[in-house]
C-alpha cells in the first residue's frame, strides 16, 4: 500500500487514540486561553448588568445532563451574574432532565458561594411543566393557570419573591440555556414576540447556528457553545475581579476544545493532502479511491 | 361518525385559536386562554400514553423474541425501576410529600448515579465520531465541498483563542480577515441568510398543512380507516 493510501485508510481507533489524548492531556495540565466577550454575549452581560438591582430574572434550563459539559458553565456564569447584582431568579425548565441541573445550581454553587441568598426571597425553583412550547403560551397567557406552587409544592403566594408574580411581563427578561426543542426559539415565538419580554440565553454550538436569525432584534444575545459561555466568563472577570480565583469551567475547558478543534483540522488537512497526492498522475485513481473511502466508511 | 366529529372539534378548535390570537377581546380570546389551559392538561396525558406505547412494544419484542429482545428487557427494567421509584418517592427523606429530586432520594441517586453520566457518555462519544467522520469524509471533491470545507476550517479555528493567534499578525486594515472576524461574518450572513431562508420555507409548510388539517383535508392524523 502507498504512503497516501495508508493515510487515507487509516484506522479510526489512532485517530479515537488522538481524540482522547487531545481531550486528557489539556484537562490535566489545564492551559489558560484569555478570552474576551464578542457582541453577541457582551450584549447579554450588559442587559444584566443594566437591570436596576432586585429585579426579576426568569431563568430555563431547557437542557439534560448530555449538553451540560457545554451549558453548566452558562448557568453557573448568569447565576453568579444574577446574585452579584442582587436579582430575583426563578428557575424553571422545560425538560424533564432539567431539574437535575437546576438542583446542581440550588444544592451546591448556591449555598457554597451565596449562603446569604434564601430560597423564596432571592431565588425559587418552579421545576418543570411539560407542554413545551404550548406551556409558554400558556404562562403567558395565563401564568397562574400553569404555575401556581414550587417544585416542591409550596404556593407562590407563600414565597415573598414570587407573591406578586401573577403574569409573565412581571419578570424584566427571559434567559434560556437550550439544548434544542424547546428553548431559546420557542421561548422567542410564545413570549418574547407576544409578550414583549426581552429574551436572550445559550445555546450549544449545534444549537447556536439556528438562533442567528432572531439576533438582534427578537434576541438580544446569544451564548454559542462552550466558546459562548467562556466569553461571558471574562467579561463576569473583568467588571468583577473577585471572580478571578473562582473556578471558571467554560475557560478551564477551552483547553481541550482549542487542541480537539487543532487536531480535527489538521486530520482534515492529512486526508485532503493524501487524496489529492493519492490521485495525482493515476487516471480513474480518484474513483477507486472514493470507492474505497465509502468501503471503509461503512466498516 | 368517528372520523366527523374529531373533524369537527379540529375546525372549531383551530378557527379558534387562529382568531384569538389576532382579536384579544370578547369571547374568542376567551376560548384562547381555556384552550390554551385545556392544552396543558392534555399534554400530561401524553407521557401516560407514551409510557403504555413504550410498555407495549417492548413486551410484544420480548414475548415475540425478537432480535436484540434482551435490550428491551433492559429498557423495560429501566422504565419501571424509575417510574415505581419516582411514583412512590422511595427513600426520599421527606416522604411521600418531599421533593422529587431531594437530595438522599432514590430518584435522585439514579439520577445522578446512573442517567447523567449514562446520557453524558453518549454524546461525548460524538466526538470520536465526528472526528473520524471529518476526516473520511471531509474532501474536496467538488467546488460546494471545497467551500464547506472552508468554512468549517474557519469555523472550528476561529471559535478557538488559537484562531486569534494564528492571525494576530495582520495589519489592521485586514483585520475582518483574521480568522475569528472571519467565522462571526459565516455565522452573521452566510448562516443567517440560509437558516431565514429554511425557516421561512419551514413556516410557509407549516401553515399550508396547518389549513389543510383544519379544512379538513389532511386527515392522516385519524389514522386508518378500518
Amino acid at each position: 500500500m502507498r504512503i497516501p493510501d495508508s493515510i487515507l485508510h487509516i484506522d479510526r481507533r489512532i485517530i479515537f487514540l488522538l481524540i482522547g489524548a487531545a481531550v486528557c492531556i489539556p484537562l490535566i495540565l489545564q492551559p489558560r486561553f484569555q478570552d474576551s466577550p464578542t457582541p453577541i454575549v457582551q450584549s447579554i452581560f450588559d442587559t444584566v448588568e443594566r437591570l436596576p438591582s432586585g429585579s426579576r430574572v426568569f431563568l430555563s434550563f431547557d437542557y439534560g445532563p448530555d449538553t451540560a459539559p457545554e451549558l453548566d458553565p452558562m448557568a453557573k456564569a448568569l447565576v453568579r451574574h444574577t446574585m452579584t447584582r442582587g436579582h430575583e431568579v426563578s428557575f424553571f425548565t422545560l425538560f424533564p432532565e432539567g431539574l437535575g441541573q437546576i438542583k446542581k445550581i440550588t444544592d451546591n454553587l448556591l449555598p457554597v458561594e451565596f449562603p446569604e441568598k434564601a430560597y423564596g426571597r432571592d431565588f425559587v425553583n418552579l421545576g418543570y411543566k411539560a407542554g413545551l412550547g404550548g406551556a409558554i403560551n400558556t404562562m403567558v397567557v395565563n401564568f397562574r393557570t400553569l404555575i401556581n406552587a414550587d417544585a416542591e409544592g409550596t404556593p407562590l403566594d407563600d414565597l415573598p419573591m414570587t407573591a406578586d408574580v401573577d403574569e409573565m411581563v412581571d419578570y424584566a427578561i427571559i434567559l434560556s440555556l437550550t439544548a434544542g426543542d424547546p428553548g431559546l426559539k420557542e421561548w422567542i415565538q410564545f413570549a418574547g414576540d407576544i409578550a414583549g419580554i426581552p429574551v436572550m440565553g445559550g445555546g450549544t454550538a449545534v444549537v447556536a447556528p439556528e438562533l442567528y436569525p432572531y439576533y438582534p432584534q427578537q434576541l438580544v444575545g446569544l451564548m454559542g457553545g462552550l466558546k459562548g459561555a467562556s466569553e461571558y466568563e471574562s467579561a463576569l472577570v473583568d467588571r468583577y475581579p473577585a471572580y478571578r480565583n473562582a473556578t471558571m469551567d467554560a475557560t478551564m475547558r477551552m483547553g481541550p476544545q482549542v487542541v480537539t478543534h487543532v487536531l480535527i483540522v489538521l486530520l482534515i488537512l492529512l486526508g485532503n493532502l493524501a487524496y489529492f497526492f493519492g490521485r495525482s498522475g493515476r487516471p480513474g485513481r480518484n474513483d477507486r479511491t472514493d470507492r474505497a473511502d465509502q468501503a471503509d466508511r461503512r466498516r | 361518525m368517528r372520523r366527523k366529529i374529531p373533524l369537527i372539534i379540529t375546525f372549531i378548535i383551530g378557527v379558534v385559536l387562529v382568531t384569538g390570537y389576532f382579536v384579544t377581546r370578547g369571547p374568542f380570546n376567551t376560548l384562547y386562554e381555556s384552550f390554551s389551559d385545556y392544552f396543558a392538561i392534555i399534554t400530561v396525558f401524553a407521557f401516560i400514553l407514551g409510557g403504555g406505547s413504550l410498555l407495549k412494544i417492548h413486551l410484544k419484542r420480548v414475548s415475540n423474541r425478537s432480535t436484540d429482545w434482551p435490550y428491551s428487557v433492559v429498557t423495560l427494567a429501566g422504565f419501571l425501576v424509575t417510574l415505581v421509584i419516582g411514583l412512590f418517592k422511595v427513600g426520599n427523606p421527606d416522604g411521600m410529600g418531599g421533593e422529587i429530586l431531594a437530595a438522599g432520594s432514590w430518584l435522585r441517586f439514579l439520577f445522578d448515579g446512573v442517567y447523567n453520566p449514562l446520557s453524558a457518555t453518549m454524546f461525548s462519544l460524538l466526538a470520536f465520531f465526528v472526528a473520524s467522520a471529518s476526516y473520511r469524509a471531509f474532501r474536496a471533491r467538488t467546488k460546494e465541498a471545497t467551500i464547506l470545507l472552508s468554512a468549517a476550517m474557519v469555523i472550528l479555528l476561529g471559535r478557538t483563542p488559537v484562531g486569534a493567534w494564528l492571525t494576530a499578525w495582520m495589519p489592521e486594515i485586514l483585520g475582518f480577515l483574521e480568522l475569528p472576524n472571519l467565522a462571526n461574518w459565516i455565522m452573521a450572513w452566510p448562516n443567517t441568510a440560509g437558516q431565514r431562508a429554511i425557516m421561512i420555507g419551514i413556516a410557509l409548510g407549516v401553515i399550508a398543512t396547518s389549513l389543510r388539517i383544519i379544512l379538513g383535508i389532511e386527515r392522516n392524523y385519524l389514522g386508518r380507516r378500518e
